[in-house]
């Protein structure tokens, strides 16, 4: 077991998986001679050269488009957006083509195509530049949404989406490039779609993934202290969505806490709690509640822009109240 | 053209247009569903263009693609079962008019958001070449997807990374009920290749030699390594953009002039003059394609519907 950040654990992910598979590459806006602006793929292009790391103008539909088109062909391109926010740029692309050409046509096409795009607030860069919109790329069948919040999971379950024949929108964190995690040793695979108890509990479920889980641990560790055992269930991927593990666990607390660094309307939030009153309803001891973003853009401003962003002091009161 | 190959050039234009009539009666008859847009009158245009390919040359088109997927190779029958959405249907009945594909024939669809197939086009043409194939991707869509980002975004990467796309643009003027000039900077499409510093020809439409001359011309070029080019091809629609188009923004006489010059009439005419062929071997040919369209119907009306048990079938090429 080594001890990395999620950065290397991502980086190595790729580097190994295009050492193993000549077919993978990386193509989006300065991922080459730059290195990745989050340099995710720092040493990337000395390595492999421009053909297998390739640089493209500042046009996401061309990346996004190029990327499914290769993939059509038996590649499997690792398209980067620098940030999630640039995939509105890049929407039809996502949304009516990776999302659908396997399924229009039937079944004729293969997309083994992984879009890596940085995700969250919290960095000061302004509303645009700062949103958590995973839950909008998790409507559409299709897509596959997977969003880590370990260093562990990135790297296995980026394996896993590299290795997949369908398209999968990878998410990562901004905030969380520097957080390091033990990681396995040698070449090991994360399945899609599997939830996973990431702290054990008795009192209440903690739903969350990617940003959430940092904030929920700290959460339950404050909890711990004044005697309340919290079970955190990382969803880690939004589409497919593996809900047994939340069942399971909700059936053993009766009291759920939904964490996500998203809006709240129509969120992740939204879908976890109602799907846990259709499926455990007899098993509700207290109205599920849910913490996340406050409904506004998010602004420049250091603290207002935090006063926005759930906070573990949030996610600790939330559980109080369910409790 | 040795002969042959003119017969077999009359014969699919021929086809797509006995086959794209009786859809029209099917469509009034409310066996098929959605929307249908019909390609007669610009038969030419793919009839010549996909002739001058080569086995390993794929093709990607819009949303007007039955011509296009006769002219790749699919049977009248798999076209007809798709646009009445049975089974059997090139898509199995998932993608209906605007959705054909044929990974076989190396036609990789029927796209239907207006030039959102072009960056696609790229990426075929990237895998070719980092495969080290000598495949060109042949990329059609109308003139009005020119205006259109996706348009711009794809040529420019093409250029920047020298991929072999070959760039068509069916100029049939109106891009729905919209002419050229109330769209686009300029009328003159094949300018906009300019821009991307590409070599570009403009071609008459409704004349098949013409395009399968100039469409040999630019895919060999491509294929030679001298980068991305582009075809600008003039042709008209003889019907509206879709079923339900009133057509109000152009005037009949509009139309009857352009139909003097049928793609179909005009290759008949030359056959018969340059001896090419015989009147009787064309008639015969004539109804070989309304039986072969007669037989295409008949299958498809016979096809069973897609299971109900299917619905979930192929949203993913994995298990979930």
């Amino acid at each position: 077991m080594a001890r990395i950040t999620m950065r290397e654990a991502i980086s190595q992910a790729m580097w190994e998986e295009m050492e193993r598979d000549p077919n993978v590459f990386i193509l989006g806006e300065e991922v080459g001679v730059w290195g990745g602006s989050y340099a995710v793929t720092k040493g990337f292009y000395d390595h492999f050269g421009g053909e297998r790391v390739r640089d493209t103008p500042i046009a996401e539909s061309a990346i996004i488009g190029a990327a499914i088109g290769s993939a059509m062909t038996g590649l499997r391109p690792i398209a980067e957006l620098m940030t999630i926010n640039f995939a509105f740029a890049a929407m039809d692309h996502i949304v009516n083509e990776a999302a659908k050409l396997h399924y229009m046509f039937g079944g004729q096409f293969m997309l083994p195509l992984v879009i890596r795009a940085v995700t969250g607030g919290g960095r000061q860069l302004g509303a645009t530049h700062s949103q958590t919109p995973d839950a909008v790329f998790a409507h559409f069948p299709g897509l596959k949404v997977v969003s880590p919040g370990t260093p562990e999971d990135a790297k296995g379950l980026l394996k896993a989406a590299i290795r997949s024949n369908d398209p999968v929108l990878f998410l990562e964190h901004a905030t969380l490039y520097q957080v390091r995690g033990e990681v396995p040793d040698g070449d090991y695979v994360i399945p899609i779609g599997k939830s996973k108890v990431q702290r054990p509990g008795k009192d209440v479920t903690i739903v969350t993934y990617s940003k959430g889980l940092e904030i929920s641990m700290k959460a339950a560790e404050e909890l711990a202290g004044q005697g309340v055992e919290a079970e955190i269930v990382d969803l880690r991927c939004l589409r497919p969505l593996d809900m047994d593990p939340v069942i399971d666990s909700f059936k053993k607390t009766n009291r759920a806490v939904i964490v996500e660094e998203g809006w709240k309307s129509f969120g992740v939030g939204a879908e976890i709690s109602s799907r846990i009153y259709e499926q455990a309803f007899d098993f509700v001891d207290a109205p599920i509640r849910r913490v996340s973003q406050k409904e506004v853009p998010l602004p420049y401003n250091r603290t207002l822009e935090q006063s926005a962003l759930p906070q573990v002091a949030d996610v600790v009161a939330a559980v109080k109240e369910v409790l | 053209m040795d002969k042959q190959t003119s017969l077999d050039l009359y014969y699919q234009m021929v086809l797509i247009r006995r086959l794209e009539e009786r859809g029209a009666e099917l469509y009034q008859a409310g066996k098929i569903g959605g929307f249908m847009h019909l390609y007669i009158g610009q038969e030419a245009v793919s009839t010549g263009l996909i002739a001058a390919r080569r086995p390993q040359d794929r093709v990607i088109t819009a949303y007007r693609d039955h011509g296009v997927a006769i002219n790749c190779g699919i049977s009248p029958n798999q076209v007809m079962a798709e646009l009445l959405g049975k089974a059997t249907g090139i898509s199995k009945g998932r993608g209906g008019s605007m959705h054909m594909a044929d990974v076989t024939k190396n036609f990789w669809g029927g796209h239907a958001i207006v030039g959102a197939h072009l960056p696609l086009a790229a990426g075929l043409a990237l895998g070719d070449k980092y495969a080290g194939r000598d495949g060109v991707t042949i990329c059609m869509f109308g003139e009005g997807a020119t205006n259109i980002g996706f348009f711009h975004e794809a040529l420019n990467l093409s250029k920047v990374w020298t991929l072999p796309v070959l760039w068509v643009c069916e100029n049939n003027m109106y891009g729905m009920g919209t002419t050229v000039g109330r769209a686009s900077a300029v009328s003159e499409i094949q300018q906009k290749a300019e821009g991307y510093g590409m070599s570009h020809a403009r071609v008459d439409g409704m004349n098949v030699l013409a395009v399968y001359e100039a469409a040999k011309k630019a895919i060999e070029a491509v294929r030679s390594g001298s980068g991305p080019s582009m075809l600008e091809i003039m042709t008209y629609r003889f019907r509206g953009h879709s079923m339900g188009d009133p057509e109000r923004y152009r005037k009949q006489e509009e139309v009857k002039k352009w139909e003097e010059q049928d793609p179909i009439g005009v290759f008949h005419a030359y056959m018969i003059t340059n001896k090419k062929a015989s009147a009787k071997a064309l008639d015969e040919i004539d109804e070989r394609a309304a039986a072969d369209v007669q037989k295409a119907v008949e299958f498809a009306e016979a096809s069973p519907e897609p299971a109900l048990e299917t619905l979930f079938d192929d949203i993913y090429a994995e298990e979930v």
